[in-house]
C-alpha cells in the first residue's frame, strides 16, 4: 500500500485519463458536452494529483517505492507540482483548439499520460524505469504533435518521431554502457561504482555519459540535438508547442540532473561532463539567439529562443563541480530557472495563441499595433518577453541571475560572460516584438478579446511570473531543498 | 522615514488609475493627481532632508525587511536615507513637480494625456526607489524600471518613426551599460557574498575583496553609470532621445535618469576610492565626454540637441569631479545643474510652443516677443557657463579647484570645457533670441505657418520657468559656507571620507574660469552676434573638424552599421546562408533522386532533412566523445 500511496499522484492522472477515454466512448453526450466533460475531468484529475502530492508532503511520506524503482523526495515533488501546473494551463489553453476536433477526449488523455511520463522521469531512480518513463512521455507527445492532422502537423510529427527514435537509441546505448560497467541499473549503485572506479574505466564512462547526454539533449533541445525544434514547433498545434517547450524540456533536465548529478556526480568523470555541458551551453545560447534574430515567424523565433534558454540552464549544470556546496548551487539554480521559465514561456505561448487566432497569422510583422487592439494580451505578452530577456523585477531575471551566479562561483566566469552577452542579444528580438505591438499602426482597429480559457491561462502565468519576480524566496527555498536531495 | 515610500506607492497607484479609468476619468484629473502626489513626495523629501541634516548626513537607521533569504543569498529590502539620498530626493521631486505643472499646459489636448502622466509618475517613483535602495539588487531593479520608463517616454509619440528609433536606441545602448552593472553584481556577490550597499563598502575598505575583482566591480558599475549618464562611448542615445515630449527631456535628461549614473558612482564612492584604476577611468571618461560633447554642441542646429550635448558634457564634469575624489563638488554640481538644465529644456519647449520648431536657424529675435522666456533662459545659460554669482559658477568652480588639487591635467581639460561651453551657449542665445525673427516652421507651400507672430507662453508654463530661474540663480549659495559638505560626506565611512578632495575656493581659479567663460561668449558674439567673423570662414579654417562633428565622430555609423547591422545581423545572415547553401542544398542534391521519386508527400516530409538532422546528432556525439578523450586524455 505504501508503494501505491507514493505512486498516488501519477495514479490519479492515469485513472482520470482512462475515465476520459472510456467515458467518451460509452456515455451518450453531445459534442459540446463531451468537450467540457473531458476538460473538466482532466482538470479534476490534475487537482487530485496535486492534492495527493500535497498530502505526501504533509504526511512526510517521502521514501522509496517499488523496490527502489522510484522515489518520492523533494526533487520529485517539486517537479510533480511543476508538471501538474503546466498540464492544467495547457488543457485550458487547448479548449479553443478542441472545439474544431473530434478527438477531444484523446487529446486530454494524452496530455495526462505525458504528464505521468514526465512526473516519473523526475521520480524514477532506476535506468529501466527511467527509460519506460521517457517512452511514455515521448509516445504521448508524438501523437499530440500530429494532432492537427494537416500536412505541416503530420510532417512535424514524423520528424519528431524519427529523430525521437534516434535519441531513444542513443539513450539506451548510454544506459547499456552504465549497466555493463556497474552491473546495476539503480542510480545509487552506479554512483557507488563510479565513485570507486579507476581511471581505466574512464573512456567507457565517457562514452556512456556522452550517449546519455545526446539522447537526453534531444529532450532538452540543446545544440546539436535541437535540429527538430523549429520545424516541430512551427508545425505542431500551438498549445502542444508550448507544452513541448516547457514541460518536455523541464523533464529532460530533471532526468539529466538525476542521472548526472546522482550517478556520475562524484568521481572521475564529473569534470568531463561539466566541461561538455559548458561547451554545449555556450554553443546553444549563441546559435539559438543568433538564429532567433533572423526569424519572421514568432513560433520559430520562440523555438530558437528556447534552444538558447536551454543553453542557459545548462550553465547551471556545468557549474555542478565536484565539491558539495557548489553542487547545490548549480542544481538549485537550474531547478529554480526551470520553474520561472515554465511560467514565462507558457504565458508567452498562450498570448501568441490568443493573438494569432484572431489575426490569423504567426508572422511577427502582423503583430503590428496589437497593443491598440487588445491591450491586455499585449501587456501579458510583453511581461513574458521581458521576463525571458531577464529584466528585473520579473521572474526571468532571478533565474538568470541565479544561474550566472552559480557559474561565477564555479570559476566559469567565461561561461557567465557568454551568458550575459547572449541575454543582450536576445533583448534585441524579444523587444522587437514588443516594439511591433506598441509602436506600429495596426492593419485594422478592430479590438479583440482572448477566449475566457486563454485569458485565464495567460493571467495565471503572468501573475506567477510577476509574483516570483517580486518575492522569489518561496520558489528559491523549494528549489534549494529539491536540489539538496541530489547532492 | 517610511513616508517617502508611501508617496511612491501613491504615485504608482496613480499610474494604474490614470491608465485604467479612460472613460469617465477626465484626463486632467490624472495630471492633478500626479501633481498632488509628487507634491506630497516633495514635502516628504524636504522632511527627509531635514532629518538628514540633523544627523549630519549620516545614515538614518532603518533596518530592512527580509526579501530573499536563501542559503547564502540574503537580500534585505531597505531604505538608505542619508545626506546623499536626501539631496537626490529633493532634486528629483522638486524638478519633477515643476515639470508636471508645466506639462499640464504643454501636453494639453494630446491624445495620450493619461498615458503621459501614468508614465511620468511611474518614472518619478522608480527614480525615488533607485535613490532609496539599500542593496544593489534592489537598486538594479529600479535602475531597469527607470530605463524602461524612459524608453516608454522617449517613444511617447510612437507614430513618429524617429521617436520609435530613438526609444529603441536608448533602450539598447543603455542595456549595454547595464550588462556591466549586472556583471559587477555577480562579481561582488561571488567575492563577498554580500549585496547590501553598506556591506559592500565595508568589504571594499577592509580589503576583503581582491584588488582586481574590486577594480572590475567598480568598472562594471561605471559601465552601467556611463550608459545611463550618457558618457563616452555610450552617449549616443541621449541626443536622439530628444524625440520625446520636451517636458520629458527636461525631467529625464536634466534631473533624474542621467543623474542616476552619477548617483551610482557617488553611492559607491568608497569602492571607487579604493581602486586607483577605476577612479582614473572615471576621471578620464568624464574628461573625454565633457570635451567631445561640447564640441558637438557647437555644431548642432536643433536647440534641444544643443541642450542634450550640453547635458552630456556637464555630466562629464560631474564624473570628472568624482574622478578627482571631489564627491562634494560633483553632487553639488548635479544639484545646481538639475535646476538650470531643467529650465533650459522647459525654455526650449516654450520657444517651440511659440514658433513650432526646434531649429535655431528658423528662430531669432525672440527676446522681443517672449521676454519672460528670454530672461529665464538667459539666467540659466549664464549659470551653465558658470558666471558668478549664479549657481553653476559655485559648483563648477569647486570641481575645478578639486581637480587642481588632485590631478592638474583634469583641471586643464575642465577649463577648456568651460570655454567651449560658453561658445555653444552664446551661439544658442544669439541664434534664438538675437537678430531678426526668421519665421518659425514653414508650411509646405513655403509660406510662414500659423506661428507667423511668436507669442509668449501661457502663465502655467511660465511659473515653473520663473521658479527654476530663481533656483538657478541662488542654488549655488547653499554651499557657500560648506553647507553641503557635511551632508554629502556624512554618510561615508571614515576611511573614505579622508580621501575626499577639498580644493577650497581660490581666487585665481575662479577668475580664470570666469575669464574662459567670457572668452567663449565673446567668440560666440563675434561669429553669431555681431557677425564680425563669417561662420563659414571659421568652418573652413577648422576643416576637417566640422565634418567629423556633423557625423558625430562616426560613432552612430560604427554602432549601427558596423556592429549591429554588420557583425550581428550580417553574421546571422551569413551563418544562415551557409546553412542553406551547404547543408540544406547539399542534402537536397544528395537525396535528389529520392526526392523526385517520392513526389508530393516526400516534399512535405522532406525525408532528407530528417536524415540530416539525425546525422548532425551523431556527429555531435562523436565530436563530444572525441573532444573529451582527445583534448583531455588525462
Amino acid at each position: 500500500m505504501e508503494d501505491i500511496n507514493r505512486f498516488g499522484p501519477e495514479l490519479a492522472l492515469l485513472i482520470a485519463a482512462g475515465l476520459i477515454v472510456v467515458g467518451d466512448v460509452t456515455l451518450p453526450m453531445r459534442g459540446g458536452t463531451r468537450r467540457v466533460a473531458s476538460v473538466a475531468l482532466g482538470l479534476a484529475g490534475l487537482a487530485v494529483s496535486a492534492l495527493w502530492s500535497l498530502v505526501l508532503i504533509v504526511a512526510d511520506e517521502r521514501g522509496n517505492a517499488f523496490d527502489g524503482l522510484m522515489v518520492v523526495d523533494d526533487f520529485s515533488l517539486f517537479f510533480n507540482f511543476l508538471f501538474v501546473g503546466i498540464a492544467a494551463v495547457i488543457i485550458l489553453a487547448s479548449v479553443d483548439l478542441l472545439e474544431k476536433s473530434r478527438f477531444r477526449a484523446e487529446y486530454v488523455a494524452l496530455v495526462l499520460t505525458s504528464t505521468v511520463g514526465m512526473m516519473l522521469m523526475a521520480s524514477t531512480v532506476d535506468l529501466i524505469a527511467i527509460f519506460a518513463a521517457l517512452e511514455l512521455q515521448a509516445i504521448s507527445f508524438y501523437v499530440l504533435v500530429a494532432f492537427l492532422k494537416d500536412g505541416r502537423s503530420s510532417e512535424a510529427a514524423l520528424k519528431y518521431l524519427l529523430l525521437g527514435a534516434v535519441s531513444t537509441a542513443l539513450t539506451l546505448y548510454g544506459m547499456a554502457y552504465l549497466f555493463g560497467l556497474s552491473g546495476s541499473t539503480n542510480l545509487n549503485d552506479i554512483a557507488a561504482f563510479v565513485a570507486g572506479a579507476d581511471s581505466g574505466t574512464r573512456p567507457a564512462l565517457v562514452l556512456a555519459a556522452v550517449f546519455l547526454a545526446a539522447g537526453l539533449g534531444f529532450k532538452m533541445a540543446v545544440v546539436p540535438f535541437q535540429m527538430w525544434v523549429p520545424d516541430v514547433y512551427q508545425g505542431a498545434p500551438t498549445p502542444v508547442t508550448a507544452y513541448l517547450s516547457v514541460a518536455s524540456k523541464a523533464a529532460g533536465f530533471a532526468v539529466v540532473m538525476r542521472v548526472f548529478v546522482v550517478a556520475l556526480g562524484h568521481g572521475l568523470i564529473s569534470s568531463d561532463w561539466s566541461n561538455m555541458f559548458a561547451a554545449i551551453a555556450a554553443i546553444s545560447m549563441t546559435l539559438g539567439n543568433v538564429a532567433a534574430l533572423a526569424q519572421s515567424d514568432i513560433k520559430r523565433m520562440l523555438g530558437y529562443s528556447s534552444i538558447a534558454q536551454a543553453g542557459t540552464f545548462l550553465i547551471g549544470l556545468a557549474a555542478v563541480a565536484a565539491n558539495d556546496p557548489q553542487l547545490l548551487l548549480g542544481t538549485s539554480s537550474v531547478v529554480f530557472f526551470l520553474g520561472t521559465y515554465a511560467f514565462t514561456n507558457l504565458g508567452a505561448f498562450i498570448a501568441i495563441i490568443a493573438i494569432s487566432n484572431k489575426i490569423g497569422s504567426d508572422q511577427i510583422g502582423d503583430y503590428a499595433g496589437v497593443a491598440r487592439r487588445s491591450p491586455w494580451l499585449a501587456a501579458g505578452l510583453t511581461a513574458c518577453l521581458l521576463s525571458l530577456t531577464g529584466i528585473p523585477p520579473l521572474a526571468g531575471f532571478w533565474g538568470k541571475f541565479w544561474v550566472f551566479n552559480a557559474a561565477v562561483r564555479a570559476d566559469l566566469v567565461w561561461l557567465a560572460l557568454i551568458g550575459v552577452l547572449n541575454s543582450v542579444i536576445s533583448a534585441y528580438y524579444y523587444v522587437g516584438v514588443v516594439l511591433k505591438m506598441y509602436t506600429q499602426e495596426p492593419a485594422n482597429d478592430e479590438a479583440f478579446q482572448p477566449s475566457p480559457y486563454l485569458g485565464l491561462a495567460m493571467t495565471a502565468a503572468v501573475v506567477g511570473l510577476v509574483a516570483v519576480g517580486l518575492y522569489p524566496a518561496p520558489l528559491l527555498d523549494a528549489s534549494e531543498s529539491a536540489a539538496a536531495v541530489l547532492g | 522615514m517610511l513616508l517617502p515610500l508611501g508617496s511612491f506607492g501613491v504615485i504608482t497607484l496613480v499610474s494604474f488609475l490614470g491608465l485604467t479609468r479612460d472613460g469617465s476619468w477626465s484626463p486632467r484629473y490624472s495630471g492633478y493627481l500626479t501633481i498632488a502626489a509628487i507634491f506630497v513626495a516633495f514635502a516628504l523629501s524636504l522632511w527627509a532632508l531635514d532629518g538628514a541634516i540633523d544627523a549630519d548626513g549620516a545614515r538614518v537607521g532603518f533596518d530592512g525587511h527580509k526579501w530573499v533569504v536563501v542559503g547564502e543569498l540574503d537580500v534585505h529590502i531597505g531604505i538608505t536615507l542619508d545626506g546623499l539620498s536626501a539631496i537626490m530626493l529633493v532634486v528629483v521631486t522638486s524638478v519633477s513637480l515643476l515639470v508636471q505643472v508645466y506639462s499640464q499646459e504643454y501636453m494639453r489636448g494630446d491624445g495620450g494625456y493619461n498615458r503621459y502622466y501614468a508614465f511620468m509618475s511611474l518614472f518619478t517613483a522608480s527614480m525615488l526607489g533607485l535613490v532609496l535602495a539599500s542593496n544593489i539588487v534592489q537598486l538594479f531593479v529600479f535602475w531597469e524600471l527607470v530605463g524602461l520608463c524612459s524608453y516608454l517616454l522617449i517613444g511617447f509619440w510612437f507614430y513618429k518613426d524617429s521617436a520609435r528609433r530613438a526609444a529603441t536606441k536608448a533602450f539598447l545602448v543603455t542595456r549595454v551599460g547595464d550588462l556591466g552593472f549586472l556583471i559587477a553584481i555577480l562579481i561582488i556577490f561571488s567575492e563577498t557574498g554580500k549585496l547590501g550597499i553598506g556591506d559592500i563598502h565595508e568589504a571594499a575598505i577592509a580589503g576583503a575583496v581582491g584588488s582586481t575583482a574590486l577594480t572590475l566591480f567598480a568598472l562594471g558599475l561605471f559601465a552601467g553609470a556611463a550608459g545611463k549618464s550618457a558618457q563616452f562611448p555610450l552617449h549616443v542615445w541621449l541626443p536622439d532621445a530628444m524625440e520625446g515630449p520636451t517636458p520629458v527631456s527636461a525631467l529625464i535628461h536634466a534631473a533624474t535618469m542621467v543623474a542616476a549614473g552619477v548617483y551610482l558612482v557617488a553611492r559607491f564612492f568608497p569602492v571607487f576610492a579604493e581602486s586607483d584604476e577605476a577612479i582614473t577611468t572615471v576621471a578620464a571618461i568624464g574628461a573625454i565626454t565633457a570635451i567631445i560633447a561640447s564640441l558637438l554642441g557647437i555644431m548642432a542646429t536643433d536647440i534641444k540637441r544643443v541642450m542634450a550635448y550640453s547635458t552630456i558634457s556637464q555630466l562629464g564634469y560631474m564624473m570628472m569631479g568624482l574622478g578627482v575624489f571631489g564627491i562634494v563638488a560633483a553632487i553639488f554640481h548635479l544639484f545646481t545643474h538639475a535646476f538650470f538644465k531643467a529650465l533650459l529644456f522647459l525654455g526650449a519647449g516654450s520657444v517651440n510652443h511659440a514658433t513650432g520648431t526646434f531649429d535655431m536657424r528658423r528662430m531669432g529675435g525672440l527676446a522681443k516677443y517672449m521676454p519672460v522666456t528670454f530672461w529665464t533662459v538667459f539666467i540659466a545659460s549664464m549659470a551653465l557657463v558658470g558666471l558668478p554669482p549664479l549657481a553653476g559658477f559655485w559648483s563648477k568652480d569647486e570641481i575645478l579647484s578639486d581637480a587642481w588639487d588632485d590631478r592638474p591635467w583634469v583641471f586643464v581639460v575642465a577649463l577648456i570645457g568651460v570655454f567651449l561651453t560658453a561658445v555653444y551657449v552664446g551661439r544658442m542665445l544669439f541664434l534664438t533670441f538675437g537678430g531678426e525673427y526668421k519665421g518659425g516652421e514653414e508650411s509646405e507651400h513655403g509660406e510662414p505657418g500659423v506661428h507667423s507672430e511668436p507669442h509668449e507662453s501661457p502663465t502655467l508654463m511660465l511659473v515653473p520657468l520663473v521658479v527654476l530661474a530663481v533656483m538657478a540663480a541662488v542654488a549655488g549659495l547653499v554651499n557657500i559656507d560648506d553647507g553641503l559638505k557635511t551632508l554629502i560626506e556624512g554618510w561615508l565611512p571614515r576611511e573614505s571620507e579622508e580621501l575626499v578632495t577639498h580644493g577650497g575656493f581660490q581666487w585665481w581659479i575662479a577668475l580664470s574660469s570666469t575669464a574662459a567663460g567670457l572668452a567663449g561668449l565673446g567668440v560666440a558674439w563675434l561669429v553669431y552676434g555681431a557677425r564680425v567673423v563669417e561662420s563659414d570662414r571659421v568652418r573652413h579654417i577648422a576643416e576637417p573638424l566640422p565634418e567629423i562633428l556633423e557625423n558625430k565622430y562616426y560613432l552612430d555609423w560604427l554602432y549601427e552599421e558596423f556592429f549591429v547591422r554588420g557583425l550581428v545581423l550580417g553574421g546571422a545572415a551569413w551563418l544562415l546562408s551557409l546553412w542553406d547553401r551547404y547543408v540544406i542544398d547539399g542534402a537536397v542534391n544528395g537525396v535528389g533522386t529520392v526526392a523526385r521519386w517520392s513526389a508530393d508527400q516526400a516534399r512535405l516530409v522532406q525525408a532528407g532533412q530528417a536524415q540530416l538532422y539525425a546525422s548532425v546528432m551523431l556527429i555531435g556525439v562523436v565530436g563530444a566523445i572525441a573532444g573529451i578523450l582527445i583534448i583531455d586524455p588525462k
